[in-house]
């Protein structure tokens, strides 16, 4: 949904999202490296199940929580990529209604 | 325990910059609290390593926010980035967690300078994966040099979505639209307010300026758009409104919505500082005088979470509060604070100058007339409009009494979201006027705190 | 407006006083300071629950159990309520000798609601519990409610019934006339026979104001509730000796007391959470279930209760002043025994006296002579103590 407007190499930051790697520039958050990564949803709510992305991206709205090497609920907008770094779509609610 | 600071300031935009630089000047023992990994706040966010050249997409109004940051950084304050403060207490003890470990630091005075949030505005469909705010496009641009790769449409009001706007065309975004959702005659109301905003330096050409880059650029202007709604399933698909009484549907995969912006009040609420309605800016403010000073004496503010004045204007109020905070410290008497504040006193009242006119030509829509029941009102508990009105019908009259039957508000956002729009429907619904309305009682913590960061807390008597 | 009866305070107790009265065709009006639930009854910890409590409380705790079973019918609502147990864990052999010991009282008494399980029916109640918790003593059939719920519920019903509230009106003054107690409130003057006084952590001031002199201390417990986490604990949780408590709700929330003090202004009807006094409200939960270390905490929050010299209610007629009831000081326990006690106050209102045992419980108790001794509970070491409850 977001490209970059130049080359994260070579000084940029492997992650894995989603098990998916993906290279993107040092010093950038959790969520712009998603968005830019295309991942959508960000989180599935865990009072519906709804679908949710980055919305405010200033660490407002809560919706771009996500599991970050393990630990769930992570505000990737405040969180900084780190070389290694382990982030997937938080899940909400499953079909069964289980959080 | 390190010795308590002299000035705690929160918040390291222009407001709080100024404020530390103008505080360890006068060697007060500063530290600035800033959640963000690099100064700058909202306005210059990341503009001490933004990836982004320094000619072309971001024009000067960014840039000049530089030699500020630098400065802060060569203060002598104690600058404290990624540093989430989750309480303040009425001592000037401060909760804050920074890398994973919390602790509780202490002031002896305490500036809030946690700026703006941008309007919440709910309206169908909000809650949809590719739903933004035009603020929330900006960060990604100045802090990650990122933006949108397909169709974008850009709707609401004020002077930041049309920054927003310029920015993203200079960048190379393909906008599909811009709704203009002001509301009819706005512009001309404003336009009584126009000899007075002539006192204020510099806004009325840098907004011509904004309008004609997007003039130029052909990107297409749909005045009058109501009815706004994001539509699609899993992501967001299209679109929806209404302009020139035909309803419109656009393809679209990025939606960003900006309605103006109002004070972070999470703080001041808190610490239960009394607030009052601003009806010109259609939002509820703490009540502080013109240095900052509030209701709780180790407490002042600056910047726009004191009142929307810009961020021009914050580097005045900043300077200001500071230079009070250090005549409460007995730093200075009151004679060295009133000189020292002459020239940022009269730079503030020209920016004042400007408001009236923003502020009526910007007036934003009402949210309440777009929201279907359905509608989140509470993006973190799922609260729809529907619910409260519901709840509001049995009997609740303020909004502590629906969020507590209802949940809206008690989710992780602490109602930064839901808190204005929930407090101007309680109106709506019962009749009262806004400011007969109780904002959200808060609870601390303001950032979620884990049980462990809570269990291994620092405090003054574990030290 | 003239009701037959006037309650000061909305809260849970005032408000099931008020469903019980109207439901017997009384004209009430409640009369609450803030609004309905805005201290006592929203900041309760909603524990529904028998096991350690106080032996005088224990008959009106069996009764009041029942009609929480009962209360869809009772009230149209569910409150809540779910009887997922309430279990007190054990680490020591002193804290299982603790149980052996309690066990016995409360048998001695004649009820058997309480049972003491080892460690292998711990596992397999509480899976995830650490290892080192050698067992536990459990209610089975004990559990919470949701307070904000619940105190609506009795409300709306009440208010169906025909009782008024006015919220928002503070009680400045009483006096006796003709027609039974005058009220002076900041909305005007209101008169009734009856009086009661459910003013919970205001309940000395309104006695104070009918001449009565009756010690009260205001305490703000904290409480501390989770962003929602996988299922991991049906019942609620306790511990024998550490002041330890928490459940998990039917959203995945995790809410967390023990009794941990805040700062509580009365005066001003505020208090707030102190940070300070947290980290040893963590510690034993992180101690009891490790894997809660990385739980966000979402919110914590404060609320004013009252608290009796003995930890044991004010409940029952003045004796110095005719048509009035007082109900309050529930000492940070009293929400399992709201539903009773409202049954409790309308029979004290319609009939002068009920068939329960509230002797204990007598509102002029503290005149004797000589200081109040605070925290001298009637009650031995196996009861309801200051530094655990629900």
């Amino acid at each position: 949904m977001f490209r970059l407007l130049s080359d994260p190499a070579p000084d940029g930051v492997m992650l894995s999202l989603d098990g998916r790697s993906v290279l993107v520039p040092p010093g950038i958050s959790l969520a712009a490296a998603a968005l830019i990564a295309g991942l959508l949803p960000t989180r599935r709510t865990a009072v519906s199940g709804a679908p949710r992305a980055p919305y405010c991206m200033i660490g407002v709205c809560y919706d771009c929580l996500m599991e970050v090497d393990g630990v769930a609920n992570v505000q990737a907008c405040l969180t900084p990529v780190r070389p290694g770094m382990a982030a997937c779509t938080q899940r909400g609610l499953d079909a069964a209604g289980h959080v | 325990m390190s010795e308590p600071y002299d000035l705690a300031v929160i918040g390291a935009g222009p407001a709080g910059a100024a404020a530390a630089v103008q505080a360890a000047a006068l060697g007060l023992r500063v530290g600035v609290l800033d959640e963000q990994q690099t100064p700058g706040g909202l306005l210059y966010h990341s503009v001490t390593r933004s990836p982004l050249p320094r000619d072309g997409v971001l024009d000067d109004s960014y840039w000049e926010g530089a030699p500020l940051m630098q400065a802060l950084l060569h203060s002598g304050a104690e600058y404290l980035p990624r540093s989430s403060v989750w309480n303040i207490d009425r001592d000037g003890g401060i909760g804050v967690t920074r890398d994973g470990q919390a602790q509780i630091v202490h002031a002896r005075h305490v500036l809030l300078a946690t700026g703006a949030i941008e309007r919440p505005h709910p309206f169908p469909g909000w809650t949809l994966p590719g739903v933004m705010t035009a603020g929330a496009a900006q960060v990604l641009l100045k802090g990650a040099g990122a933006v949108p790769s397909s169709r974008v449409v850009l709707a609401g009001t004020g002077p930041l979505l049309l920054l927003a706007a310029t920015q993203l065309l200079r960048a190379g975004a393909t906008i599909m639209a811009l709704l203009d959702m002001a509301p009819p005659g706005a512009n001309l109301r404003a336009a009584g307010y126009l000899p007075r905003a002539l006192q204020a330096p510099g806004y009325l050409s840098k907004g011509l300026a904004l309008l004609g880059a997007i003039r130029r650029a052909r990107a297409p202007v749909l005045r009058g758009a109501r009815h706004l709604r994001a539509t699609g399933t899993d992501r967001l698909e299209a679109v929806e409104f209404v302009a020139r009484g035909r309803r419109r549907h656009i393809p679209a995969d990025l939606l960003l919505v900006h309605v103006g912006v109002i004070p972070n009040t999470v703080f001041t609420r808190l610490l239960r500082i009394e607030h009052e309605w601003n009806a010109r800016q259609r939002c509820w403010q703490p009540v502080s005088d013109e240095w900052g000073r509030t209701s709780l004496p180790l407490l002042s503010l600056a910047g726009d979470g004191a009142g929307i004045q810009g961020g021009w204007a914050a580097t005045h109020g900043g300077r200001l509060a500071a230079l009070d905070a250090a005549r409460a410290l007995g730093r200075i008497n009151r004679a060295e604070r009133d000189h020292l504040a002459v020239a940022d006193r009269r730079a503030l009242r020209r920016h004042r100058a400007i408001r009236p006119f923003l502020d009526t030509y910007f007036r934003p829509p009402s949210w309440l007339d777009d929201a279907a029941p359905d509608t989140v009102l509470c993006r973190c508990e799922e609260v729809t409009v529907g619910d409260v009105r519901v709840a509001v019908a049995r009997g609740s009259r303020d909004p502590n009494q629906v969020k507590a039957v209802t949940r809206c508000g008690m989710g992780p956002c602490q109602s930064r979201q839901c808190g204005q729009p929930l407090a101007q429907l309680v109106a709506a619904e019962t009749g009262m006027p806004e400011h007969a309305i109780p904002l959200h009682r808060l609870r601390a913590p303001l950032r979620p705190l884990s049980i462990g960061e809570l269990a291994a807390l620092q405090t003054r008597d574990a030290a | 407006m003239s009701p037959d009866v006037i309650i000061i305070g909305g809260g849970l107790h005032g408000s099931s006083a008020a469903f019980q009265l109207a439901s017997r065709g009384l004209g009430v009006l409640v009369i609450e300071r803030d609004h309905v639930a805005r201290h006592a009854s929203g900041a309760s910890a909603g524990g529904v629950r028998r096991v350690r409590r106080h032996r005088a409380e224990l008959p009106l705790a069996m009764e009041s159990l029942a009609m929480w079973r009962r209360l869809p019918e009772l009230v149209g609502s569910d409150c809540g309520f779910d009887a997922c147990g309430h279990l007190l864990l054990a680490e020591s052999d002193m804290d299982m000798a603790w149980i052996a010991q309690r066990i016995e009282l409360t048998r001695s008494l004649g009820y058997n609601f309480e049972e003491m399980i080892d460690a292998e029916e711990l596992r397999r109640i509480v899976p995830t519990v650490a290892g080192g918790i050698r067992g536990g003593i459990i209610a089975r059939d004990d559990g919470y409610g949701n307070p904000l719920v619940t105190t609506a519920a009795f409300r709306e019903k009440a208010v169906a019934l025909g009782a008024e509230y006015l919220e928002r009106t503070e009680v400045l003054a009483l006096g006796q006339g003709g027609r039974g107690w005058e009220v002076s409130t900041s909305a005007g003057r209101f008169s009734a026979r009856h009086l009661v006084n459910c003013a919970g952590g205001w309940g000395d001031r309104i006695a104070a104001m009918a001449g009565e002199t009756i010690p009260l201390e205001v305490k703000a417990n904290t409480m501390t509730v989770t962003a929602r986490v996988p299922r991991f604990l049906g019942p609620v949780v306790g511990h024998v000796r550490k002041r330890l408590s928490l459940k998990q709700m039917q959203n995945g929330t995790v809410v967390i007391g023990g009794g941990y003090l805040g700062r509580a202004d009365p005066e001003a009807g505020t208090s707030d959470v102190l940070f300070d006094n947290l980290p040893s409200n963590m510690q034993p939960v992180i101690q009891a279930f490790p894997h809660l270390a990385s739980a966000p905490i979402v919110r914590c929050w404060t609320g004013l209760e009252a608290y009796t010299p003995d930890n044991v209610p004010i409940l029952g007629p003045s004796e110095h002043s005719d048509g009035l009831v007082h109900s309050f000081g529930y000492s940070g326990h009293g929400f399992q025994l709201g539903p009773i006690c409202g049954v409790i106050v309308a029979d004290m209102v319609t009939q002068g006296g009920t068939n329960l045992p509230i002797v204990p419980f007598r509102p002029n108790r503290f005149e004797a002579a000589g200081p109040v001794a605070w925290g001298a509970s009637e009650g031995t070491a196996v009861e309801e103590t200051v530094p655990a409850r629900h």
